[in-house]
Parts: C-alpha cells; sequence; structure tokens
C-alpha cells in the first residue's frame, strides 16, 4: 500500500535533491554531459551574477514586507469577523472569495484595475481630482501594487485565523471582563497567547511561500509590460518594470529553462534549499507532534 | 456556539449602554465597508468585460451599450475551449491519480506502525514543504530524457506515486476515525485493503473530498508547473497560460481579456458554493488542528 509513495518520494524528491547539489558542481546544458567545474557556479553567484542579488533583495522585500502586512490584515479581518452576529457566513464568503480567484485572473485582474490610461482606480482618483500614478508600470511602486493584491487575496490564512480565534474559550472573556480588564488586556492576555501557535505557523508557512513568490510577480510583469513572457523568448519579459519585479526564483528559472544553464541554476536553487531549509526546521519542530509514534501514543 | 450568539443577539437589539449600539455600528460600517472594496475588483472586471472594444479604450467605467460580444469572441478568436480542455484534463487525472495513490498511503501511515514510519512521514513532510524550485531541475531533466517535457504529462504522472500534501492531509482526516471501527472490520475477516474500503473510506468522504478539492484547484491554478513543461507547445496550454500570454499576443484588448478572466473564475467558484463547508473545514485543519 506505500509501494507507490516510497518510489514517488524516491523519484521526485530524494533523488532531485540529491541531483541538484550535483548539478550545481557541473557546467550542464541537457544536450552534452554534465562537466564538473567544482565551485566556479558559486563563485560566479557569489561574485560576478548581475542580477541575482537584486533578485534576491525583491524577494526580500516580500518575504518582510508582504507576509507581515498579509498576517496583521487577516488578522484583524478575523478579529472583527468574530464580533459580526449577523450573517455570518455572508462575511466569512464574501472576505474568502478572493483567495479563490486563480491567481493568474487575479493579477491580470489588478494589472487591469491599475492601469494607468484606462483602470477604474485612476478614473476614481481623477474625479477626486488626483492624478494617479503609474502602478505596476512605476519600478518603485510594481512591489506595492502586488501587496495591495496579496491583500486581497489573504483569505485562506484569515479562515485559519478565524478558527483559532473561535477556539478561544469564551468565558475566558467574560470572567475577565468581570474582573475589569479592558479591550487591549484582553487581546495581549487572552486572545494572542491562545493564537500565537497559528500565527507563528502562518508566519512560517508564509515565509517558505514568499521564498518562492513567482507566479504573481512574473504575470503582472508581462500583462503590464504586454511583452512575451511564454514561448519562444520566455523570461524576456520577466521583472518588468526596470527588474522591480524580478524575483529569485524568476531569475533561477532564466538561467535554468531559458538559457539552459541547468548546471548554474541547480547552484541557485541549492542556495534557496539552505535558505528555506532555515524555515523547515522551525516547522519540523511544530510537525514533529504529528508523526506517528506521538499520534498513536 | 449557538448559545453564545443568541445571547449577544438578545443583547445588541435591547442595548443597555448607547455606547454598545455605536460600536455595533462601527464594526457593520467597517465590515461593509471593506466588504464593497473586496468586491469591487470582480465587479469591474464584469463591467469592462460587458463594454465594446471602442468603449474599453476611452476613460468609462460603465459600458453603454451593454454587449456579451467579448465573450462570443473569447470562444471564436481565441482557443478557449482548448484552453478549458487542457486544465481540465490536468485538473481531473492528477486528482483522480492522487486518490488512488495517496489514500492507501495515508491509511498505512495512520493506522499501521511500522519500523521507519517516523522517517517516512518526515519525508513526507519536507517534501510538501519543499520550494519545487530546489528538485526542478533534475526533474525536469529527467521528464526531458523519457521526450515528455512538451507535454502535462511530467505534471499528471507523478500523482500515481502519491502527493506528500494530500498523503499528510488524507492521514489527519483518517486519525480523526476511532480505531475501533477497523479493529471490528479485521475480527470479521477483513485484510487491510478490505478496512480501508469498507471503513475507512466510507467515513472519511468528507476529509477525502476536502483533499480532492484542494488538489482540483491546485492543479487548475498551477502556473509555474505549466510554464516550465508546455510554454513552448501551445498545444498543451491550460487556461492560466493562456490568459497570462493573451494580452501580450492579442494586444492591449481589456475588454476580451476582462472576459476570459470572467470564465476562469467562475468554475472555481461554482465548485466552492456546492463544497463550501468541506472546502472551509479544510483549511482550518491545515492550519489548526494537531
Amino acid at each position: 500500500m506505500l509501494a507507490p509513495a516510497v518510489l514517488g518520494l524516491a523519484l521526485f524528491f530524494v533523488y532531485p535533491l540529491l541531483a541538484s547539489i550535483y548539478y550545481s558542481f557541473t557546467r550542464y546544458n541537457l544536450v552534452s554531459d554534465p562537466q564538473w567545474i567544482g565551485l566556479r557556479n558559486y563563485q560566479y553567484l557569489f561574485a560576478d551574477d548581475p542580477n541575482v542579488w537584486q533578485a534576491a533583495g525583491n524577494t526580500l522585500w516580500f518575504v518582510a514586507v508582504m507576509v507581515p502586512v498579509k498576517l496583521v490584515f487577516a488578522f484583524a479581518i478575523a478579529g472583527l469577523l468574530t464580533r459580526a452576529k449577523t450573517a455570518t457566513g455572508l462575511w466569512r464568503t464574501l472576505y474568502y472569495l478572493p483567495a479563490l480567484v486563480p491567481p493568474v485572473a487575479s493579477v491580470v485582474t489588478f494589472v487591469f484595475l491599475f492601469n494607468p490610461g484606462t483602470g477604474p482606480v485612476n478614473l476614481i482618483l481623477k474625479a477626486f481630482g488626483i492624478d494617479g500614478p503609474l502602478w505596476f508600470n512605476d519600478p518603485a511602486l510594481a512591489k506595492p501594487s502586488l501587496l495591495l493584491l496579496g491583500i486581497w487575496v489573504t483569505g485562506d490564512v484569515m479562515i485559519i485565523f478565524l478558527a483559532g480565534l473561535l477556539d478561544v474559550p469564551r468565558d475566558l472573556y467574560e470572567a475577565s471582563g468581570l474582573d475589569g480588564a479592558n479591550g487591549v488586556q484582553k487581546l495581549w492576555y487572552i486572545t494572542l497567547p491562545t493564537i500565537v501557535p497559528v500565527l507563528l505557523f502562518s508566519l512560517v508557512t508564509g515565509i517558505i511561500a514568499a521564498l518562492q513568490f513567482f507566479t504573481e510577480a512574473s504575470v503582472a510583469s508581462s500583462v503590464a509590460s504586454g511583452k512575451v513572457s511564454i514561448g519562444e523568448g520566455a523570461g524576456a519579459g520577466f521583472g518588468y518594470p526596470e527588474n522591480s519585479l524580478l524575483t529569485y526564483t524568476q531569475w533561477l528559472y532564466i538561467r535554468g529553462f531559458s538559457n539552459y544553464q541547468l548546471g548554474y541554476a541547480s547552484a541557485l536553487a541549492v542556495l534557496l534549499f539552505v535558505v528555506a531549509a532555515v524555515f523547515l526546521t522551525l516547522l519540523l519542530r511544530r510537525f514533529s507532534a504529528f508523526t506517528p509514534d506521538e499520534a498513536t501514543r | 456556539m449557538t448559545a453564545v450568539g443568541t445571547r449577544s443577539a438578545l443583547r445588541s437589539t435591547r442595548p443597555r449602554h448607547f455606547g454598545r449600539v455605536l460600536n455595533w455600528i462601527g464594526q457593520h460600517v467597517v465590515l461593509s465597508g471593506l466588504a464593497v472594496l473586496f468586491l469591487a475588483p470582480v465587479v469591474f472586471v464584469f463591467l469592462t468585460s460587458m463594454m465594446t472594444s471602442n468603449q474599453t479604450l476611452t476613460a468609462t467605467i460603465w459600458p453603454d451599450p451593454w454587449t456579451w460580444d467579448n465573450y462570443v469572441r473569447a470562444f471564436t478568436q481565441v482557443p478557449l475551449v482548448r484552453w478549458f480542455a487542457n486544465s481540465a484534463t490536468y485538473a481531473v487525472l492528477a486528482t483522480a491519480f492522487m486518490l488512488a495513490s495517496s489514500i492507501p498511503a495515508a491509511y498505512v501511515l495512520a493506522r499501521i506502525r511500522f519500523r521507519g514510519a517516523n522517517i517516512l512521514f518526515t519525508a513526507i513532510i519536507i517534501a510538501m514543504l519543499l520550494p519545487p524550485q530546489v528538485t526542478a531541475v533534475p526533474i525536469y531533466v529527467m521528464w526531458s530524457k523519457l521526450g515528455m517535457t512538451g507535454t502535462l504529462l511530467p505534471l499528471i504522472l507523478p500523482n500515481l506515486l502519491g502527493d506528500a500534501f494530500s498523503i499528510f492531509l488524507l492521514r489527519q482526516f483518517f486519525l480523526t476515525i476511532p480505531s475501533e471501527y477497523a479493529d471490528a472490520a479485521r475480527i470479521d475477516g477483513n485484510g487491510e485493503w478490505g478496512v480501508l474500503a469498507r471503513v475507512i473510506i466510507p467515513m472519511a468522504k468528507p476529509g477525502i473530498a476536502a483533499t480532492a478539492i484542494f488538489m482540483f484547484f491546485n492543479s487548475w491554478n498551477d502556473y509555474y508547473g505549466p510554464l516550465l513543461y508546455t510554454s513552448e507547445n501551445e498545444q498543451w496550454w491550460p487556461v492560466a497560460i493562456g490568459l497570462a500570454s493573451f494580452r501580450s499576443s492579442h494586444g492591449g484588448d481589456w475588454g476580451i481579456t476582462m472576459a476570459i478572466t470572467m470564465l476562469v473564475m467562475v468554475p472555481v467558484v461554482i465548485i466552492f458554493f456546492f463544497a463550501q463547508r468541506t472546502f472551509v473545514e479544510g483549511i482550518a485543519l491545515t492550519g489548526v488542528k494537531g
């Protein structure tokens, strides 16, 4: 019963993980055999690659800004939703729905909403006498524009928080209210301690997801620029405007699958693995509660 | 939960304090205001999809006249049907294969003790959390040597050998079934496959449904995988790739782009409304339980 899954793990997890490390020490273009070049890929990565640090910086922006903003927003909405006593199901569905929109469709939607010429956002701003900015076409605003999109689709985290908040025993609030606790004290002493594990879990999974941020950024670039990023010459549209949306995984994609520098792309993958592993270990500790020994005890 | 709800409802209809009414109004104003902002994007997409091509080029928000023309053109001038068929093929086969391989594996991990279970389970969790780009190069090389790049097969076939996230999720659901049921079925002479088919699967239907929906949505929405494997072969493009490439290949026609965007959202939203409960419970489970 387990055989297929074990084979699957070996073929699609253990083997490629080890092979990535091996390829990272080689020059390999899929046509000729991998050729051992020692640490040269890593030398190039840390010293000479013209774009890797900008790409890493952009990814870091999404990790450091987008993840916390989304969490705070999801937490605030979840908190508001626990207060709504009428039509609870309707409110929840309303706030959750955008998270369902397929990512590509949501990006196309936002690039359209914020397009400088005919986009509704700038048209509305104009009605108030404001000259709207270029949003996805402005290198300084492209990432913040994606942040707005990130907030729009934050419904799944919101649901997780809502479930956590509803698990907080009601009588704790009532008892503390009788003892004269105010709203802030209730939040600090009752709500937060109960839901901190949920918050931490969402923070770490959010960071791991942000480290691989790819689809939204590359689709936004390609739709906003009108340049092809698919098929022949794939990757040409990545990063628009001015590489402000070029993330680390897009750079890996360009080097590996547009330029077929598979050895170098593997070095980039190994570096990504090292960074992700830090956060993975944090999560593994939490997941150890799930292992068969613990669960069946 | 219900008791608390009614009590608070009573309280708000006969307020003891004026402040509480203000508070209630304030919260609902914020909730409704934000809800309008959350719905607005989809409304604007719909409005633009109902405009004529000329109108989409002007600074208008409201269509005049209203026309379904963009939807007609989406089906006649764009290979939309093929994109949808490819997406459906990918999502349906990936889900079916995942269920066939992951249900038995999840059952063993949930109910049978064996040497190496902890290591195997840890491996599944790492595989589930690992960014796919870390292992992408060797897997791409593998499919390329098998001559299957340029198709969706590299994204469909691996599900025959289990999907880490689905195995994890299914196992969590199976653990909630009391083991006495399985024991009773074993005493009645069932082997492990019999226990799985006669006891576990019927009792875990909601969990299996939630896992299947997640898998279906993930494949339907997948962009990175199809970009990697099918970008050079338009015949296999799913709708995610088609939509993303549409504006660059068809110029700046927002009307038809918005019509396709609406059509991409619709199936997902319909499935959600049919399976809302299962779905929301599944999400809560991935983040909270255990």
